[in-house]
């Protein structure tokens, strides 16, 4: 154990080998190491991008089929309420049009009520002067009574 | 091996632990262990040149199996000096950390190289009789680790804090501001800025080192012959599967502690 010219000449090498890896060695490889996990760094957030897109248009993706799938069932309400719609209005229709023909039909009635009344009291008022007349054949002048017979006739009518 | 002696337990350990020397100038103190210098210089040159080999081409797609594994070590530590350190590691810490984690740790794994069988290659390939394979077991590997990082601790305190918030620290904390505690205060910081690097480097060195011992004192079953060799043989293998473990955990707690000094020296209490 004794000190002598070598710790000199040891500290010389230890510096040295020092200077050289200060200089060549650390910073090529800290650099290689450093743009790797940039590398790597950037990938990883690309990757949870990439995840969060996804997630957004899958949200997208539900929101729009929710949408889609009310939509249809507004449109089968609207539907189904115009079918209604429609099967009241051609039942008022309908009923319009019975009610028109049958207040047509009691015109046509009434209309041949009222023929049917004056030509049965022509014929009554004729049947009753022509009685009259066999009655009165004798006794009553036709002629003569010729205003009275009209005059019966008319109130007849 | 000794030829010209006899072969002893002692002279046998002796010869494993003497460095191969050269004295660069005069006196004591200019001695070089060239096998020391020569090893963990060749270590380090691989290491790095094949990190940075590896670094130069590095893409940042999918990177290659060289340079995954270059990441995962360069991850590894710059996850440990990121819950440490709390500024831009990336300038000086975090790096240095690197340098050193990888240096000692191949600097230490030199241990499970089988000593004799070195010993025999370096004798007999390069005509070396002394020459100590593991740099960290010789003190001054360790000790100028860590009084370079001591020194480094001491150049950040100045630089964060400024001359006066250092003396500030030194004089004022841990035990508060009051003038008759400012004694205390720099005893107490005197006694830590020693002992930092003292325990910094010694408890690499003494973890190495007895690691070393023991691949020695195993190797000597040899001696008792055939079954003997047997034995330490397999008690050698052990020791170097568990050795694997002290060889990574001492690199790795070496590195630790520099990050926390310099962390240290970064923060004002």
């Amino acid at each position: 154990m004794n000190i002598n010219f070598t710790l000199i000449s040891q500290a010389v090498a230890f510096s040295v080998f020092i200077w050289f890896t200060v200089k060549f060695v650390w910073p090529p490889l800290l650099r290689a190491i450093e743009e790797r996990q940039k590398t790597i760094a950037d990938g990883l957030a690309a990757g949870e991008r990439g995840r969060h897109e996804l997630e957004l248009a899958s949200q997208r993706s539900s929101d729009v089929l929710k949408e889609a799938k009310q939509r249809a069932s507004e449109i089968i309400l609207q539907a189904e309420k115009r079918a209604s719609e429609i099967v009241e209005e051609s039942k008022r229709t309908a009923k319009e049009e019975g009610d028109r023909i049958i207040l047509g039909a009691k015109a046509d009635i009434e209309h041949e009520v009222f023929s049917a009344k004056e030509a049965l009291r022509q014929h009554v008022a004729e049947l009753a002067v022509a009685g009259a007349a066999k009655i009165l054949r004798r006794e009553v002048d036709a002629k003569a009574h010729a205003d009275m017979l009209v005059s019966i006739g008319e109130d007849l009518k | 091996m000794a030829s010209d002696t006899e072969l002893t337990p002692t002279s046998y350990i002796n010869h494993h632990l003497t460095n191969l020397t050269t004295q660069v100038s005069e006196g004591s103190f200019w001695v070089l262990h060239v096998d020391t210098l020569v090893t963990s210089l060749i270590l380090g040159v691989i290491s790095f040149g094949s990190i940075w080999l590896i670094v130069r081409k590095a893409t940042p797609g999918v990177p290659s199996k060289r340079q995954a594994f270059v990441e995962l070590a360069v991850e590894f530590i710059d996850n440990e000096v990121k819950n440490t350190f709390h500024g831009n590691r990336h300038v000086f810490v975090a790096p240095t950390a690197l340098t050193i984690f990888v240096w000692v740790l191949m600097m230490n794994a030199m241990d499970i190289l089988p000593i004799d069988i070195m010993a025999w290659i370096y004798e007999h390939a390069f005509g070396l009789h002394n020459w100590r394979t593991v740099p960290t077991t010789d003190v001054n590997t360790t000790f100028a680790l860590a009084l370079s990082i001591w020194f480094l601790m001491l150049y950040f305190n100045v630089k964060i804090k400024g001359w006066g918030g250092w003396m500030h620290e030194l004089f004022c904390t841990p035990f508060g501001k009051n003038p008759l505690l400012w004694v205390l205060n720099l005893l107490f910081n005197f006694i830590e800025y020693v002992s930092k690097p003292l325990s910094h480097s010694l408890r690499l060195f003494g973890n190495i080192y007895a690691g070393e011992i023991i691949f020695l004192l195993l190797g000597m079953w040899a001696a008792t012959g055939v079954s003997g060799a047997i034995f330490g043989a397999i008690l050698g293998a052990g020791w170097a599967i568990f050795h694997i473990l002290i060889v990574t955990l001492q690199a790795f707690i070496f590195m630790m502690l520099t990050v926390v000094y310099i962390s240290m020296a970064h923060e004002s209490h």
